[in-house]
C-alpha cells in the first residue's frame, strides 16, 4: 500500500488504514450492486427484446415481500457503512489528552504555522512521527479548510471558530496538505507540505535555525531580482519608482506632504500594501505581494535593502525627504 | 378578463374553479411561511447570542404604538372576515363597507409605522446611517420624557459595559427590526393594493353570493400577514421588556 | 375513450397549438397562456443557459489540461466554476424537465385543458427571464467568483466581483420556481378529469408533485438568505461576518436547507421519465407502481432532513453530524427501490431499443454509480477524506448530469414526437445516447479517483501528478460535448424535416397519446373519461396491439 498504485494516497497516519479499510468495503458493496444491477438490465435487456412489432409484456403483480426485501436489505447494509463510519469520524473528532498542539492560522493565501516552542513557520508544518498532534486552526479572514490526503484528514477553518483536528502520523516523510474550502482568487495556491519527522530530528529542528544558515542579505538580493522589485526600483534613481539606495532609516517624503522613517515597518508595509504610503513625486504603480512572499522572505528583502544605506543616493530619483531648511 | 364569475375557458365546473383559487392562495401562503420563516430563524439564533443588545434595541420600540398597531391589525381582520361573510349573503353594500374599513385600519397602520421608522430615523438607529445606540439618551428630541431618557441612557451605558460591540450587534437586531416589519409592511401594501382592486369591484356589484371567490382569497391573504404580524409584535417590542 | 378521429398517421393535423388560430406572430407566444407554448419559450431559454454552462464547462476542463493552467488566469478560472455552476443549476437544471416537459404534459397527462393557473404560468417564465438577466448581467459586468454557494464572508465582504446582481437575479429567479411548483401541486389536486384517480396518475406526475413540494417549501428559504447576503454586502451588515459578530455557519444551514432538497427537485422530474419510458418500451405495467409514487414521496420529505452532511467538517457537534449521516443513508433506500422496480418491469416485457429507451437505461446505468458514491459521502469517516475534493464534484455530475440531464433528454426523445409531430432519425438518436454515455463516463470516472487522491476542487492549478487524470476527464469531456450536439442537430433538422409521427407512434398508455401531434390548443377535442389503469398494455385495444398480439406467454402466468 504505497504511493506507487495511483488510485490511493500514502498511509502516514493512524487514520488513513481506518478510512482506506472503510474505503474497500464501501467500495465492495457498491461495485457488488452496481455489477448485479448492470449485468441483469444488459441480460434482460437481450434477452427479452421484442420480437414481432405488436408483442407486448407480461403484467405481473407487484410483490411486496420483494420490495420489502430490497429495502430491508440495503437498509442493513446502509446502517453497516453508517455505524463504522461514525466509529471512525467520533475517534477524529474527539482528540485525546496528550497531544502536541500546534496552532494554525490561515489567511488569504497563506498558512502560518506556530509550533509549541513558539517556532514559525509558513505553508510547512513539521510533525513527530507516533505523537499525537493536535492543530488548533484559525482563519483571519474567510473560511478555508486544511486537507492532508496522506493522513486523510481535514478541518474547516471558520473565522469566529477555533476549530481543533488531530492526527497521529505513522510514516515519516514529507506529504502535500492542501487549502479545502475555496477561499478566493488563489485557493489552489495556498498549499504546502507535512514534513513528519522521527522524534530526535524533530527535536532537533524545533531548537536550531529554521531554513539554514542562509545569509538573509544574500537571499534578499536574489529576491530582489527574482520578483523583479529591480525593474522599477533602479539604483540610479532612472526607473518609474524610487531608487533604495541610503532609504533605510532616512525620512521619506510622501505624497501627501507629510514625512515618514524608513523603518522595517514601513518597508514590509510597503511590501504587502503598497498603497497605504506613496512617495511624492511618484505614482501607485507598486503592486502588493501579499501572499506572494513568506515572513522569512520579507524579512530578508528588508535585510537586503538595509544593507543599501551606504550606497550614493542619486540627485534625483530617490525618495528621501531634503534635509528641512534646505530647498 | 371574465369580471363575472364565469367560468374560466380551461376549467370544467364554477365548482372546481372555486377550489382552485382556493387551493392555490393557501399554497402561496405556505410559501410565505418558510420565506417569514428563513428571518425568523435568523432573529431567533441572533437574539439568543447577543440577548443584550437585541434585549436594549426591543426597548427602545415604543410599545404603545406597536400594541396600538396590533389591535388595528387585528381589527382589520375582523372587517375583512365580515366583507367576505356579507358577499356570501349577499349584502352587497356591506361588502363595499368592510372592505373600505380594512383599508382604512391597514392605512393606519402604515401610518403608525412610517411614524415609527422616523422615530428610528432621527434616533440614529438605522443600520448603515451613522448608526449609534448612545445617540438618543445623549441628544433628547422635543417631546421626550427626560426621565425616562436618562434611564435608558443608564441602561444602554450598562450594556456597552457587558458588550462593548453593542453597536455592532444593535445593528443586527435593528437589520433584523427594518428587514422583517419592512417585509410584512411590504406584504401589507400589497394587500392594500389587492383591496383597492376588491372595492372597485364591490362598487360594480361582482361579489354575490354565487361569486365571491376574489374577495375570499384576498381575505386569506389579510388574515395571514395578519398573523405574522401577531409573531413580529412580541418577538420584537416584548423581549426583556421591563420598562 | 371519446376522441376526434385523429389526423391520418401521416399528416400533421391542420391545426395544432403551434399554428393555432390566434396567430403565430410573436405577440402570441410571448403573451401566450398556453402551457405547451411556455413550455416551448422554457425550451429555448433553458437551453441558452445549458450553452453558456457548457461553454464555460470545456473552458475549465481545457484550463486544466496542464498543471499550471493553460488558459485563464487564478481570477478568471474562479470565475468560471462559479458561473458555470449558477447557470447550469439555477437557470438549467432546476426549470428543464419541470419547465419544459412538465409544462408541456402535465395538463395532457390528467386530462386537463391548461393549468391551473395559466397567466401565472406565463409570470413564471417572465419572471424566470428576469433573474437570468440580473444574472447575466453580473456575468458581463465582473463575473462573479465565490463559487454558486455563496459562502461568507467571502461572498458577502471579500469577493471584488458582481455578487450583489447575482444573488438579486438568484432571489428573483427563486418565484420563477416557486410559482411553478404552487401551479403543478393545485393542478394535480383540482384538474384531473373524470376517472383519472390518485392511483391512476402517471408516474411522471407524481414525482413533479412530489418535486413541487419541495419546491414551494425550500425555495423560500434560500431567497431570503440570498437577499441577506446582499444586504450584508451593499449595508455592512454582520449577519454572516464574524467581524461584526455574525456567523459564517448560520449561512451555510439556510443555504444548504434549500440547496440540499434542490438536488432533489433536479432529479425526482428526470426519475418521473423514466418511469414513463421503462413501461412504454417494456410494454407492461410498472413493477411497484405505489412503491415508486411513494418513494418520490419519501425522497421529497426526507430530502428535507439532511442538508447538514455538506457541513461534516465545519466542525458542526458530533451528535449533528450522527443524526445527518443517518438519515442521509435514509434517503438513499428510496432511491434504490425505484432502481430495483425499474429493474424488474424488464422481466418477461417486450423490450423495444427505441432511443428514449436507451437513454433510460444510460440514466439508470449512471445514476446508479452517482447515487452508489453518495453512500461514500454520507459515511462520516469517508468524507473527513473526500470531502471538498473531485470525488463530490464527480458525485454529483454523475447524478445531475449523467440522471437529470440524460432523463431530460430522454424524456424530450420520448415525447418529441407529441411535441412537434415528427419523428428524429432513430440510429442517429441511438448512438449519440451511447456516445454521451461513453463520454460522460470517460469524463467523470477518473475524478473519483483523482478526489480520493486527494486533488480538492474549485483549483486552477494543481500537483503535476494529478495531470494523467484530468487529461483523462477533458478527452472524455470532449466525447460528452458531442453526446449533447448530436441531439441539438438532428432535433432541430427534425422539427422540418422528420417523419411525421401520427398521434401514438411508440404506442404508449398516457393520457397525452390520445390526442393530436401536436395537440390542439385545447388539448382535448373531448374531455377524456378514464377507466383502465396506468401501463395497461393488455387492456387497450385502442393501441393497436393487444387486437392481434401474442403476449410471450400466457398472461398471468407463473414466472
Amino acid at each position: 500500500m504505497q504511493s506507487q498504485l495511483p488510485i490511493y494516497p500514502e498511509q502516514a497516519s493512524n487514520f488513513a488504514p481506518q478510512v482506506d479499510a472503510l474505503m474497500l468495503f464501501i467500495t465492495a458493496i457498491c461495485v457488488f450492486f452496481a455489477a448485479a444491477i448492470t449485468a441483469v438490465i444488459v441480460i434482460f435487456f437481450f434477452k427479452f427484446h421484442r420480437k414481432q412489432p405488436n408483442d407486448v409484456g407480461i403484467a405481473f403483480d407487484g410483490d411486496a415481500r420483494l420490495e420489502a426485501a430490497w429495502i430491508i436489505v440495503p437498509l442493513i447494509l446502509a446502517m453497516a457503512m453508517f455505524g463504522w463510519g461514525a466509529v471512525v469520524y467520533v475517534d477524529y473528532r474527539h482528540t485525546p489528552q496528550d497531544t502536541l498542539d500546534v496552532y494554525v492560522i490561515a489567511k488569504q493565501w497563506m498558512w502560518k504555522a506556530q509550533q509549541p516552542n513558539g517556532v514559525k513557520e509558513i505553508n510547512e508544518l513539521h510533525v513527530p512521527v507516533g505523537r499525537n498532534v493536535r492543530l488548533v486552526l484559525a482563519s483571519e479572514d474567510v473560511i478555508h479548510d486544511f486537507f492532508v490526503p496522506a493522513f486523510r484528514v481535514k478541518m474547516d477553518v471558520v473565522p469566529g471558530h477555533y476549530n481543533t483536528m488531530w492526527f497521529r502520523p505513522t510514516k515519516p516523510g514529507r506529504y502535500h496538505f492542501f487549502c479545502s474550502q475555496y477561499c478566493g482568487t488563489n485557493h489552489a495556491l495556498m498549499a504546502g507540505w507535512v514534513t513528519v519527522m522521527e522524534p530526535s530530528d524533530y527535536a532537533a529542528w524545533l531548537s536550531g535555525s529554521s531554513g539554514g544558515n542562509a545569509n538573509p542579505v544574500v537571499a534578499g538580493e536574489k529576491l530582489f531580482a527574482e520578483k523583479a522589485c529591480i525593474t522599477c526600483h533602479v539604483p540610479d534613481g532612472t526607473g518609474r519608482s524610487p531608487s533604495l539606495n541610503g532609504v533605510y532609516g532616512a525620512q521619506v517624503l510622501l505624497a501627501d506632504g507629510s514625512t515618514v522613517t524608513a523603518d522595517d515597518a514601513y518597508i514590509r508595509e510597503s511590501i504587502l500594501q503598497p498603497n497605504a504610503k506613496i512617495v511624492a513625486r511618484y505614482l501607485p504603480l507598486m503592486p502588493s505581494f501579499q501572499g506572494q512572499l513568506t515572513e522569512e522572505q520579507i524579512l530578508a528583502l528588508i535585510a537586503y535593502i538595509k544593507s543599501l544605506q551606504s550606497l550614493p543616493v542619486p540627485a534625483k530619483g530617490a525618495g528621501i525627504a531634503p534635509p528641512t531648511g534646505n530647498k | 378578463m371574465h369580471r363575472t364569475g364565469d367560468l374560466y375557458g380551461h376549467f370544467q365546473t364554477l365548482e372546481q374553479q372555486k377550489e382552485t383559487a382556493a387551493l392555490g392562495m393557501w399554497i402561496f401562503l405556505v410559501t410565505e411561511v418558510l420565506f417569514f420563516g428563513g428571518l425568523f430563524l435568523t432573529y431567533t439564533i441572533n437574539r439568543h447570542t447577543f440577548s443584550t443588545a437585541f434585549g436594549i434595541g426591543s426597548n427602545t420600540l415604543d410599545i404603545k404604538l406597536g400594541a396600538g398597531n396590533t389591535v388595528v391589525l387585528i381589527m382589520s381582520s375582523l372587517t375583512m372576515a365580515m366583507a367576505v361573510w356579507s358577499a356570501q349573503v349577499g349584502k352587497k353594500k356591506l361588502v363595499s363597507i368592510f372592505l373600505i374599513a380594512t383599508l382604512a385600519l391597514g392605512t393606519v397602520f402604515l401610518g403608525v409605522k412610517a411614524i415609527e421608522y422616523k422615530q428610528k430615523f432621527d434616533h440614529h438607529l438605522v443600520p448603515g446611517l451613522s448608526f449609534d445606540m448612545k445617540y438618543h439618551p445623549t441628544h433628547p428630541m422635543p417631546g421626550d420624557d427626560l426621565t425616562e431618557l436618562a434611564l435608558e441612557k443608564e441602561e444602554v451605558d450598562k450594556a456597552f459595559a457587558q458588550d462593548p460591540d453593542i453597536n455592532a450587534h444593535g445593528q443586527l437586531y435593528f437589520s433584523l427590526y427594518f428587514g422583517m416589519t419592512g417585509l410584512h409592511a411590504l406584504h401589507m401594501i400589497i394587500g392594500a393594493g389587492l383591496l383597492i382592486w376588491l372595492i372597485r369591484g364591490s362598487f360594480r356589484g361582482r361579489f354575490t353570493p354565487q361569486y365571491n371567490t376574489p374577495v375570499e382569497i384576498v381575505g386569506l391573504y389579510w388574515h395571514f400577514v395578519d398573523i405574522v404580524w401577531i409573531y413580529l409584535f412580541p418577538l420584537l417590542y416584548l423581549i426583556d421588556r421591563h420598562r | 375513450m371519446n376522441n376526434t378521429p385523429p389526423a391520418p398517421d401521416n399528416e400533421l393535423p391542420d391545426t395544432h397549438y403551434l399554428n393555432a388560430t390566434y396567430g403565430s406572430g410573436i405577440r402570441s407566444w410571448l403573451l401566450t397562456t398556453d402551457h405547451k407554448r411556455i413550455a416551448l419559450l422554457y425550451l429555448a431559454s433553458v437551453t441558452v443557459f445549458f450553452f453558456i454552462g457548457g461553454v464555460l464547462a470545456t473552458m475549465i476542463r481545457i484550463h486544466l489540461l496542464t498543471p499550471t493552467g493553460a488558459l485563464v488566469t487564478p481570477e478568471t478560472y474562479n470565475k468560471l466554476f462559479t458561473m458555470h455552476g449558477v447557470a447550469m443549476i439555477f437557470f438549467f437544471l432546476i426549470p428543464s424537465i419541470p419547465a419544459v416537459l412538465g409544462n408541456f404534459l402535465i395538463p395532457l397527462m390528467i386530462g386537463a385543458k391548461d393549468l391551473a393557473f395559466p397567466k401565472v404560468n406565463l409570470l413564471s417564465w417572465y419572471i424566470y427571464i428576469l433573474g437570468g438577466s440580473f444574472v447575466l448581467y453580473s456575468f458581463g459586468t465582473g463575473g462573479l467568483d465565490t463559487g454558486w454557494t455563496f459562502y461568507t464572508p467571502l461572498s458577502s465582504v471579500y469577493s471584488n466581483s458582481a455578487v450583489t446582481p447575482a444573488v438579486i437575479g438568484i432571489f428573483i429567479n427563486g418565484f420563477s420556481s416557486i410559482l411553478t411548483g404552487l401551479n403543478f401541486i393545485v393542478t394535480i389536486h383540482t384538474m384531473r378529469a373524470p376517472g383519472m384517480t390518485w392511483f391512476r396518475l402517471p408516474l411522471f406526475a407524481w414525482a413533479h408533485y412530489a418535486t413541487s413540494l419541495v419546491m414551494i417549501l425550500g425555495t423560500p428559504v434560500i431567497a431570503i438568505t440570498l437577499l441577506l447576503v446582499g444586504l450584508e454586502r451593499i449595508f455592512h451588515l454582520g449577519f454572516f461576518n464574524p467581524a461584526l459578530g455574525g456567523d459564517p455557519i448560520l449561512f451555510q444551514h439556510l443555504f444548504w436547507f434549500y440547496s440540499h432538497p434542490a438536488v432533489y427537485i433536479m432529479i425526482l422530474p428526470a426519475m418521473g421519465v423514466v418511469s414513463e419510458i421503462i413501461p412504454t418500451f417494456a410494454r407492461k405495467p410498472i413493477f411497484g407502481y405505489a412503491f415508486i409514487a411513494g418513494s418520490s414521496i419519501a425522497i421529497a420529505v426526507i430530502g428535507f432532513l439532511v442538508w447538514a452532511h455538506h457541513m461534516f467538517v465545519t466542525g458542526e457537534s458530533t451528535y449533528a453530524a450522527l443524526t445527518f449521516s443517518f438519515l442521509s443513508y435514509l434517503v438513499a433506500i428510496p432511491s434504490a427501490i425505484k432502481v430495483f422496480n425499474w429493474t424488474s418491469t424488464l422481466y418477461k416485457g417486450s423490450i423495444s431499443w427505441d432511443p428514449p429507451m436507451i437513454y433510460a437505461l444510460g440514466f439508470i446505468g449512471l445514476f446508479v454509480i452517482g447515487g452508489l458514491t453518495g453512500l461514500f459521502l454520507a459515511c462520516l469517516g469517508l468524507d473527513i477524506h473526500i470531502h471538498d475534493t473531485y470525488f463530490v464534484v464527480a458525485h454529483f455530475h454523475y447524478i445531475m448530469v449523467g440522471g437529470a440531464v440524460m432523463g431530460y433528454v430522454g424524456g424530450l426523445h420520448f415525447w418529441w414526437p407529441k411535441i412537434t409531430g415528427r419523428l428524429y432519425p432513430e440510429s442517429l438518436s441511438r448512438a449519440a445516447a451511447v456516445v454521451l454515455f461513453i463520454g460522460f463516463n470517460l469524463t467523470f470516472f477518473p475524478q473519483f479517483i483523482l478526489g480520493y487522491l486527494g486533488m480538492p476542487r474549485r483549483y486552477h492549478t494543481y500537483p503535476p501528478e494529478f495531470q494523467v487524470l484530468n487529461v483523462l476527464s477533458t478527452a472524455g469531456a470532449s466525447i460528452l460535448a458531442l453526446g449533447y450536439l448530436l441531439p441539438m442537430a438532428y432535433l432541430t433538422w427534425s422539427m422540418r424535416y422528420g417523419k411525421v409521427a401520427g398521434q401514438n407512434p411508440w404506442p404508449a398508455t398516457g393520457l397525452e397519446w390520445k390526442t393530436d401531434s401536436p395537440p390542439p390548443t385545447e388539448n382535448f377535442h373531448v374531455t377524456p373519461e378514464v377507466t383502465w389503469e396506468p401501463y395497461d398494455f393488455e387492456n387497450r385495444p385502442d393501441l393497436g396491439l393487444a387486437a392481434g398480439a401474442r403476449p410471450l406467454a400466457p398472461a398471468h402466468g407463473d414466472d
